[in-house]
């Protein structure tokens, strides 16, 4: 398999945003994952999300990990920089990056192999420490790359397509995610593009440690009949609490609601996260009612899905480590180096 | 009969035995530095446990006015102030040394040895009476007997007393009772003991403009130096101070006006983690490192293997201690040359420094940065415990003011838009090193996808084999350019005209200059070249084909460094005669010497010319 660029012709009327640019400059290379591979339509949904948001491409970076789900920022975002890391540390690598450069905007794409098995302390570590980020778990269940085991995101009871029950406890993302500290929290399915793109959205504007837990079917393993992660079982199990709509703060409000079934919260760039409750007392901001809520779904075995926790003032890591505005990777011998002067002082202090 | 009693001016070893935890640590240097201060040189080595109280710990200070820096071995004068160690205590002082206890409590006759000199002082009795808190009973016995010594040894009070008014420096309140312990048990001493012993201190000006530092600390500040703005570490024993003294010196000098930080610092979860938040920086064009030992080095092998296929410049401190597990890792080894060398899945070879002590701490931890961006690679710089939590005696540090970061092939906007032909992979001017772009620098050039492997020169994702062997061979392409730019080998040619050689490095350095003297004196001439990298310039290829026999004197137990001249030069074994020195203290110039000397004498041979050996100190331990 070789690298297969897109071909650069397209439509001369195709929509542009404010930038100029169309959705095609979103794009990346054709995809090499199975036909219906829920992971490309979220690919299609971080295009789409980018493009509305009038993004330039070149200031987003994409890291990941090892994986299918890994694999994908090459579909996505050609020219953005990219950096497909070691199997499990992608968090690691985001958060030395972000450290780097508070300027780019970081997109973390990983798997629940990832993320929940290899990676489960990085994956802890990235959102207590609070980094400006958008995480993205795209979460099938199932090893895909290497056939079909069972990740630590199965369910228990479920079956594998050989056959095999589940007898581990399956580790929750969002759970983890809400207790430690992630600021935005949100869970989606690949196969509802109208939830999941603005829940992308809202977390690339989010200015913390944003999670998303995309559950996408793996259609070569884990798309059977005893699976709880195949396109019927989540489509059956889907519980939305509410639907999001990102207004960017320069964006005039138009559309009209009935008093009651809508919550804004205002986020620390001024954008605004306009929520349509689907379920009458779900608030998104009130972190201990949203955790009791997700258990008592899960003791259902519903999948709540849609923006489940958001801080709007949120502190990352640059506030906690106090670093100066501009970003690290900019500072110049000046700024960085005390010199012959500063030397000789402590030259003296060591006699 | 008159009983032995060893006299020496400015040439012997003191070890304090104390209790970790009784703050007996800031007085035994403050007696180190106070025999500098009288232009004296010292070599002190803190032999600690892993514990933070109640374990024994000792602190030996080497007095020697010739500057011989290396553990010499043997004690002259024991300060034993830990029941527990007693009688190794007491076992290890020379014949006509001396014991200097707290003989508030009796000890029997037995418990002393009768070919040596016991200076007792009712340290206890003294402290009790004179305070009622048991912790500054405590600390200032330790104060206390620094003066008793002053008076037995002839260390000058006033030096002392000033020391002590530079350590409270703004806590004025501490330093009155402070100089009262001081004279408390120098005036005892002065009073009740025969204070004309054999071991003196005299002033000297053998100490210059020196400073006197740790390793660590002195890496820390080549970090600041060199450009470094992102750290990420996680604490193990010996490396943790060189992470915290990043933090001192960068509060210190990188507090922007606002008091914003102009660095970051991470303690992260896991050795893992601290190297890929430094990949992770240093791919988007801050300059990054960590600080770790060798189980951290274990850890990161994976990382280490991205890092030198996606070829992103990283610096690591490996501050080298003995093998896995607690306890014995406290002690020192070179034993991380191998696993550094070639760390990782793969075919790799990373590039090492090693520094002999802290001047060398500073500007190779400068250098790292520039040598790291220029060559694309990770860079490690091979401390150990040794050098680098040990204060060291050594030449200033110094800087040019117009030097700058080297940040090596980056490619710019202008570039690209000029029509520069940018392929992350591709080598434009023939020394294996491609042109690089930070992330976001351009809105449609530029871009890349990094990965290990897989890609063809303009990074794109290909899995065929020829591609990936025409990357490979760049990369080994690149490692020969750095033998130029890395730190070349030093040599220090014999006296005369020798058939014989000696490689050695890092922290072996005083040990080795001084037993070449020992040899040298003996009639054994031998040229020695210390290597300071690898890759190996052709210098050193040169240095051995130039000799019959080459020793390679290390500190750990598989020969490490002989292992990779074997290796990477093509040598036969035959040539290269390992030195080897691994029970966790510092390598002696005494074993060194003995262990030369012998296999000289197995190849039979003789002396240049017979001089009676000169006794340069204790026995090795």
């Amino acid at each position: 398999m070789t690298y297969l660029a897109k071909p650069k012709l397209h439509h001369p009327n195709l929509p542009r945003n404010k930038l100029g640019y169309t959705r095609r400059d979103y794009e990346g290379a054709i995809s090499t994952l199975c036909a219906g591979c829920g992971h490309d339509s979220i690919s299609a949904a971080i295009i789409q999300a980018c493009f509305a948001l009038d993004l330039p491409p070149h200031r987003i970076a994409k890291l990941s990990g090892i994986g299918c789900s890994s694999k994908t920022p090459t579909y996505f975002l050609g020219n953005s920089h990219g950096f497909n890391t070691v199997h499990g540390r992608m968090p690691s690598v985001l958060t030395g990056a972000n450290l780097a450069n508070r300027d780019l905007i970081y997109l973390g794409v990983s798997g629940d192999g990832d993320s929940a098995s290899i990676g489960l302390g990085q994956f802890a570590h990235v959102m207590r420490r609070g980094v400006n980020m958008t995480y993205i778990v795209e979460n099938n269940g199932v090893y895909g790359l290497t056939k079909g085991q069972f990740s630590a995101t199965s369910d228990k009871g479920s079956k594998s397509k050989r056959g095999a029950v589940n007898a581990d406890e399956a580790i929750d993302m969002v759970g983890l995610a809400m207790q430690l500290g992630a600021t935005y929290i949100a869970r989606s399915f690949s196969g509802d593009k109208e939830q999941l793109v603005p829940l992308i959205e809202g977390a690339i504007l989010h200015q913390g440690a944003a999670f998303i837990d995309v559950i996408s079917p793996c259609v070569a393993f884990n798309n059977h009949d005893g699976s709880t992660k195949s396109y019927d079982y989540v489509r059956e199990h889907n519980e939305a609490v509410n639907f999001l709509d990102v207004i960017k703060f320069r964006d005039e409000i138009t559309t009209q609601y009935a008093p009651g079934t809508l919550q804004e919260v205002v986020q620390h760039d001024g954008s605004i996260l306009r929520l349509r409750k689907l379920h009458e007392n779900y608030d998104p901001t009130d972190h201990i009612a949203a955790m009791n809520h997700l258990a008592e779904s899960r003791a259902r075995h519903e999948i709540a899905t849609g923006l489940l926790f958001v801080n709007g003032e949120p502190a990352d890591l640059h506030a906690a480590a106090n670093t100066v505005s501009i970003p690290l990777n900019m500072l110049d011998d000046k700024a960085l180096n005390p010199g012959s002067a500063a030397l000789a002082k402590l030259n003296a202090a060591l006699r | 009969m008159k009983k032995l009693a060893i006299k020496a001016v400015n040439d012997f070893v003191i070890k304090f035995a104390n209790v970790n935890g009784s703050g007996s640590a800031s007085a035994n240097t403050l007696f180190a530095k106070s025999i500098l201060r009288m232009g004296v040189p010292v070599s002190p080595r803190n032999i600690f446990p892993s514990n933070i109280q109640g374990l024994p710990t000792w602190y030996e200070v080497r007095v020697t006015e010739s500057g011989y820096l290396a553990r010499r071995g043997g004690c002259d004068f024991m300060v034993a102030m830990n029941p527990q160690t007693w009688d190794k205590d007491v076992a290890e002082i020379e014949p006509g040394g001396y014991l200097f206890y707290d003989s508030t409590r009796q000890m029997p006759q037995s418990k002393f040895r009768a070919d040596i000199n016991v200076i007792g002082i009712p340290l206890t009795e003294i402290v009790n009476s004179a305070y009622n808190d048991p912790r500054q009973r405590q600390l200032f016995k330790n104060i206390i007997y620094v003066g008793a010594l002053s008076a037995l040894l002839d260390v000058e009070v006033a030096v002392i007393e000033q020391l002590i008014a530079e350590q409270y420096k703004g806590k004025e309140k501490l330093l009155p009772p402070n100089i009262a312990a001081l004279h408390m048990g120098r005036d005892y001493a002065l009073t009740h003991l025969d204070c004309n012993i054999g071991l003196k201190v005299k002033r000297a000006d053998k100490v210059g403009d020196q400073i006197f530092v740790e390793g660590n600390s002195a890496a820390a500040l080549g970090a600041v130096y060199g450009g470094a703005t992102v750290a990420a570490w996680y604490p193990i024993t010996p490396s943790s101070s060189l992470a915290e003294a990043f933090a001192k010196h960068c509060k210190k000098f990188r507090t922007a006006e606002d008091g914003k930080a102009r660095y970051a610092i991470v303690q992260a979860e896991d050795e893992l983690a601290s190297i890929g938040m430094v990949i992770g920086a240093a791919w988007n064009g801050a300059r990054a490192f960590t600080a770790t030992s060798g189980p951290g080095i274990s850890l990161m092998q994976e990382f280490l293997g991205l890092a030198y296929f996606a070829e992103i410049p990283s610096v690591i401190f490996d501050v080298q201690r003995a093998g896995p597990s607690t306890g014995m890792p406290t002690r020192t080894q070179q034993s991380d040359v191998l696993s550094c060398a070639y760390a990782s899945h793969g075919d790799t070879k990373h590039v090492l420094l090693f520094p002999e002590d802290p001047y060398e701490c500073f500007t190779f931890g400068a250098e790292a940065f520039d040598l790291a961006d220029r060559l694309q690679t990770p860079i490690f710089v091979m401390l150990d415990l040794d050098i680098g939590m040990n204060e060291r005696l050594c030449k200033p540090f110094e800087w040019d003011d117009k030097r700058q970061m080297d940040r090596g092939k980056v490619m710019t906007a202008e570039d690209l838009d000029a029509g520069k032909d940018f392929g992350r992979y591709l080598d434009v001017d023939g020394d294996g090193i491609p042109f690089r772009t930070y992330p976001g620098t351009h809105p449609t050039k530029g871009s890349y996808f990094t990965r290990g492997t897989s890609r063809d020169r303009y990074a794109r994702y290909t899995e065929e084999g020829d591609a990936y062997v025409d990357n490979m061979q760049r990369l080994l392409h690149k490692f020969e350019t750095a033998k130029e730019k890395v730190p070349q080998p030093i040599i220090h040619a014999a006296a005369h005209t020798t058939r014989f050689g000696a490689i050695y490095y890092g922290s072996t350095s005083p040990a080795m200059h001084e037993a070449l003297d020992i040899l040298r004196e003996t009639g054994l001439h031998l040229d020695a070249m210390r290597i300071r990298a690898f890759p190996f310039s052709d210098d050193v290829l040169e240095f051995i084909a130039a000799h019959d026999d080459v020793f390679v004197v290390e500190q750990n137990r598989d020969a490490q460094l002989r292992t990779l001249l074997m290796t990477e030069g093509a040598i036969s074994p035959a040539v290269l005669t390992p030195v080897l020195h691994y029970d966790g203290t510092p390598i002696t110039a005494r074993f060194i010497a003995d262990e030369i000397s012998q296999k000289l004498k197995l190849l039979h041979v003789a002396p240049l010319h017979s001089v009676s050996a000169k006794r340069v100190g204790g026995e090795n331990k």
